[in-house]
C-alpha cells in the first residue's frame, strides 16, 4: 500500500472504531496479591457492562505494594478505582490530597470491604521446624519471610496479627512490642511488596516459614503443588479487610463516575463474591461464604477496631516515622 | 673480581627469566581460575536466560511475545529508545563539540553536568521526575488539578499526563542516558584536535561543510559507538523508568518491567523468553561494540600518532 492510501485506511479505522459502541477505559490501582482476582472480574465485569449499556470496558490493571500504590495515585497516577490492603492506604488519599472525601469507607457496606482475607502461614513440605503458631517464630534459628510493614499492607496485618497474639498470652503491651521485635529479627530481608516476599521464600528458597496473605498462600501451593508447601494456620489471627474506593477527583475528570462506581458495586453482587471466593478471598455474601466454607479453614479473628481502635490510630502508633516500627527496627 | 661479576650478572639474568616466565602450574592455576569465573559468572546466567526461555519448546516461546501486554511493552520501549537516542545523539555531538573545539568559562561544570546522570543512581532519576510532574510536585498541579489560572486549565483540556504515562518514561529515559554519546565523543574529538577544522576553514569551507564533511567523518565511529551503547541503556532501564512507570500493563510497562511482572506472577518461563529478546539485543550490542572499538582505537591511534608527527617537527 502508499503512503497515502495507507494514511487514508488508518483514518477510516479511527472513524469507524469512533462511530461505533463507546470504548470505555478505567485504570484500577491495586496491590500486589490481587493480580488473579481482577483479571477474572474484569473480564466477567466489562461482559456485564456490554449487556447493561453497550459500552465496552476495558480495565487496566496497575499492582505493587499498597502504601507505595497509594503514594502514585497522591502523585498523579490516575487511577479510576483503587482497591488496596487496608483502609489506612486509601485513608492517604484524602490525608495528602483531597482526591477523595474523607468519610469514603462509609459509601460502600461493610466497610468497603467486598471480600475479606487473614493471615496464615506457608511452611516448607513436612514442616521441618515444626512451625504450629506465633511463638514458634521467635524461637532463634527460624527464619521468617514477611514484607516491609512501611510499604505493604499485608506486612502491616502481619504485624498487627503478632502484635495482638503476643498481648493476649503475655498479658502486656510492653511484652508484646517485645515479641514483635523478636520476631522481625528473624526476618532476613523485607521485600517491598507481598509477591516480592513470596517469590523470595516460593522461588529463591529463602526462610523457613512466610507470613501470609491467605489467598496469598492459597495460589502459591496451587502454583507449586502440595507437595512442597503446607499452609499452617495459627490459633489466632486478624480479620483483614481489603478496601475499595471511587477516586472522586480522577473521575470527575474522565468522565468515568459512573461506570467506576457500577465496577465497584458489582463487587458486592453473586457473581462478584464468587469470583472473589474462587481466588481465595473471603465472601462477604452469606450464600456464597456458606458454599466455599469448606475451603476456608476456621481460625479466630479479631479486627483492628476491636484490638487497636481502628486504622488510624494503629498507623500513628506503630507505623508512622518514629513509630513503634521504626523504633524495633533501629535498634 | 671478575668472575664475581659475571656470576652477578648470570644471577641477576636467572632472576629475570624467572620473573619473567612464572612456572607452568602457576600460569595454569591462573588461566583456570581465570576461565572459571568467566563461565560462573557470565556464561552460565547468559545459558540459563535461554535454557529457561526454552525449556518448554518453541511453541510457548513464541507465545509468550503474541501475549497484548508483551507486545505493548516492546513497542513502549522501542519509542523511548526511538526518541532518547535520536535526542542524545544531536545533544551529544553538539556537547563534545563545543567541550572540544572551544575554551569557555564553565567548561569543567557542563562537562560535570553532562556525566551527572551517570554518579545519581536510577531510582534518584526517577523520582526527581516524580517532584517535578507529579501531582503533588512543582510543576504538577499546573498539568493535572487545572489550578492555575490560564496555564493549568490549557493542559487540564488537553489532558497532559506526563508522569505515569509515556512522556515520563520517555523523559527519564532521555535522563538515565544523557551522558552516553557525549562521554564517548569528547576524548576521541579532544585527541584529534581542531586543527583539520581551522584548515577547512581557511581553505573557504562553510561552517556547516566543515561539519558534515571534516568533523563527522573523523568521529564516526566513536558516535556509532555512543549510540549503540545508548540505545542498550536506554532499552534495558529498570529503576528509573520503574518509578515513572505507575506499571500498567499494556500501557506504561517496558520491556524489563514487563519481565518482572511476568517473573512475580509465576510465569516464568514467559518472563524468560522476555528476557531474552534483551539479552539478545545486548549480545548483538557486543558484537557491533567491538567492531566499532576496533576502528576506533584506530582512529585514536592515527590521531595521536599525528599528534606525535607535529611535536616532533
Amino acid at each position: 500500500m502508499k503512503p497515502k492510501s495507507l494514511l487514508l485506511a488508518a483514518l477510516a479505522a479511527v472513524l469507524a472504531t469512533a462511530a461505533a459502541a463507546k470504548d470505555i477505559e478505567l485504570l484500577n490501582v491495586s496491590y500486589d496479591p490481587t493480580r488473579e482476582l481482577y483479571v477474572d472480574y474484569n473480564a466477567v465485569f466489562a461482559k456485564y457492562w456490554q449487556a447493561k449499556t453497550g459500552d465496552k470496558v476495558t480495565v487496566k490493571q496497575s499492582h505493587g505494594g499498597s502504601g507505595k500504590q497509594a503514594r502514585a495515585v497522591i502523585d498523579g497516577l490516575a487511577a479510576d478505582v483503587i482497591t488496596l490492603a487496608l483502609a489506612a492506604d486509601v485513608d492517604a488519599l484524602y490525608d495528602n490530597a483531597k482526591l477523595i472525601p474523607q468519610d469514603w469507607q462509609k459509601r460502600l457496606s461493610n466497610n468497603s470491604a467486598p471480600y475479606t482475607s487473614t493471615i496464615v502461614f506457608l511452611v516448607r513440605k513436612g514442616n521441618p521446624q515444626k512451625i504450629k503458631d506465633w511463638d514458634d517464630l521467635v524461637k532463634p534459628g527460624v527464619s521468617v519471610i514477611t514484607p516491609n510493614p512501611k510499604t505493604s499492607g499485608g506486612a502491616r496485618w502481619n504485624y498487627l496479627a503478632a502484635w495482638e497474639f503476643a498481648k493476649r498470652k503475655l498479658g502486656s503491651e510492653a511484652k508484646a512490642q517485645e515479641f514483635v521485635a523478636r520476631l522481625f529479627k528473624n526476618v532476613p530481608v523485607l521485600d517491598s511488596g507481598a509477591r516480592g516476599s513470596t517469590t523470595t521464600f516460593v522461588q529463591r528458597e529463602v526462610g523457613d516459614v512466610l507470613l501470609a496473605w491467605e489467598n496469598e498462600a492459597f495460589l502459591a501451593v496451587k502454583e507449586f503443588g502440595a507437595d512442597k508447601f503446607e499452609i499452617v494456620v495459627p490459633s489466632l489471627s486478624i480479620l483483614a479487610e481489603p478496601t475499595v474506593s471511587l477516586v472522586d477527583k480522577n473521575v470527575k475528570k474522565k468522565g468515568t463516575e459512573a461506570v467506576a462506581k457500577a465496577y465497584l458495586d458489582y463487587l458486592y453482587s453473586d457473581e462478584g463474591q464468587e469470583i472473589a471466593a474462587r481466588n481465595y478471598y473471603r465472601p462477604r455474601n452469606e450464600t456464597v461464604a456458606a458454599k466455599y466454607a469448606a475451603q476456608f479453614p476456621k481460625v479466630e479473628l479479631f479486627t483492628i477496631d476491636a484490638a487497636f481502635g481502628g486504622w488510624t490510630k494503629a498507623q500513628k502508633t506503630h507505623f508512622a516515622d518514629g513509630g513503634i516500627f521504626d523504633q524495633i527496627t533501629t535498634k | 673480581m671478575a668472575g664475581t661479576v659475571s656470576t652477578l650478572a648470570h644471577v641477576a639474568r636467572h632472576r629475570q627469566r624467572r620473573s619473567l616466565g612464572d612456572p607452568r602450574w602457576v600460569r595454569v592455576a591462573l588461566i583456570g581460575a581465570a576461565l572459571l569465573f568467566v563461565a560462573l559468572f557470565l556464561v552460565v546466567p547468559l545459558a540459563a536466560v535461554f535454557v529457561e526461555a526454552l525449556r518448554k519448546g518453541l511453541g510457548p516461546y513464541f507465545a509468550a511475545f503474541a501475549d497484548k501486554d508483551a507486545q505493548a511493552a516492546i513497542r513502549l520501549t522501542f519509542l523511548a529508545a526511538g526518541v532518547a537516542v535520536p535526542l542524545n545523539l544531536v545533544f551529544g555531538v553538539a556537547a563534545a563539540w563545543a567541550v572540544a573545539k572551544f575554551e569557555f568559562r564553565g567548561k569543567a561544570l557542563l562537562v560535570s553536568l553532562i556525566e551527572l546522570p551517570f554518579a545519581v543512581s536510577p531510582v534518584i532519576s526517577g523520582l526527581v521526575y516524580v517532584l517535578l510532574f507529579g501531582a503533588q510536585g512543582w510543576f504538577g498541579p499546573y498539568l493535572g488539578a487545572g489550578d492555575h489560572p490560564w496555564l493549568g486549565a490549557w493542559l487540564n483540556a488537553r489532558d497532559i499526563q506526563i508522569l505515569f504515562a509515556v512522556p515520563g518514561i520517555v523523559l527519564a529515559t532521555v535522563f538515565v542516558t544523557f551522558p552516553f554519546v557525549a562521554r564517548e565523543l569528547i576524548p576521541l574529538m579532544q585527541a584529534q584536535g581542531k586543527e583539520e577544522e581551522l584548515a577547512a576553514l581557511t581553505l573557504g569551507a562553510s561552517g556547516w561543510q566543515t561539519f558534515w564533511r571534516v568533523t563527522v567523518p573523523n568521529i564516526k565511529w566513536g558516535l556509532f559507538y555512543g549510540v549503540v551503547l545508548c540505545n542498550a541503556r536506554a532499552m534495558g532501564e529498570f529503576g528509573a523508568v520503574s518509578v515513572v512507570s505507575g506499571h500498567i500493563r499494556g500501557q506504561t510497562n517496558t520491556i524489563p518491567l514487563h519481565v518482572e511482572i511476568l517473573y512475580n506472577e509465576y510465569n516464568i518461563q514467559a518472563a524468560f523468553a522476555v528476557a531474552s529478546l534483551l539479552t539478545l539485543l545486548a549480545l548483538v550490542t557486543l558484537v557491533l561494540k567491538n567492531i566499532v572499538e576496533w576502528r576506533h582505537r584506530r582512529a585514536i591511534e592515527a590521531a595521536a600518532a599525528a599528534d606525535l608527527r607535529q611535536y616532533a617537527q
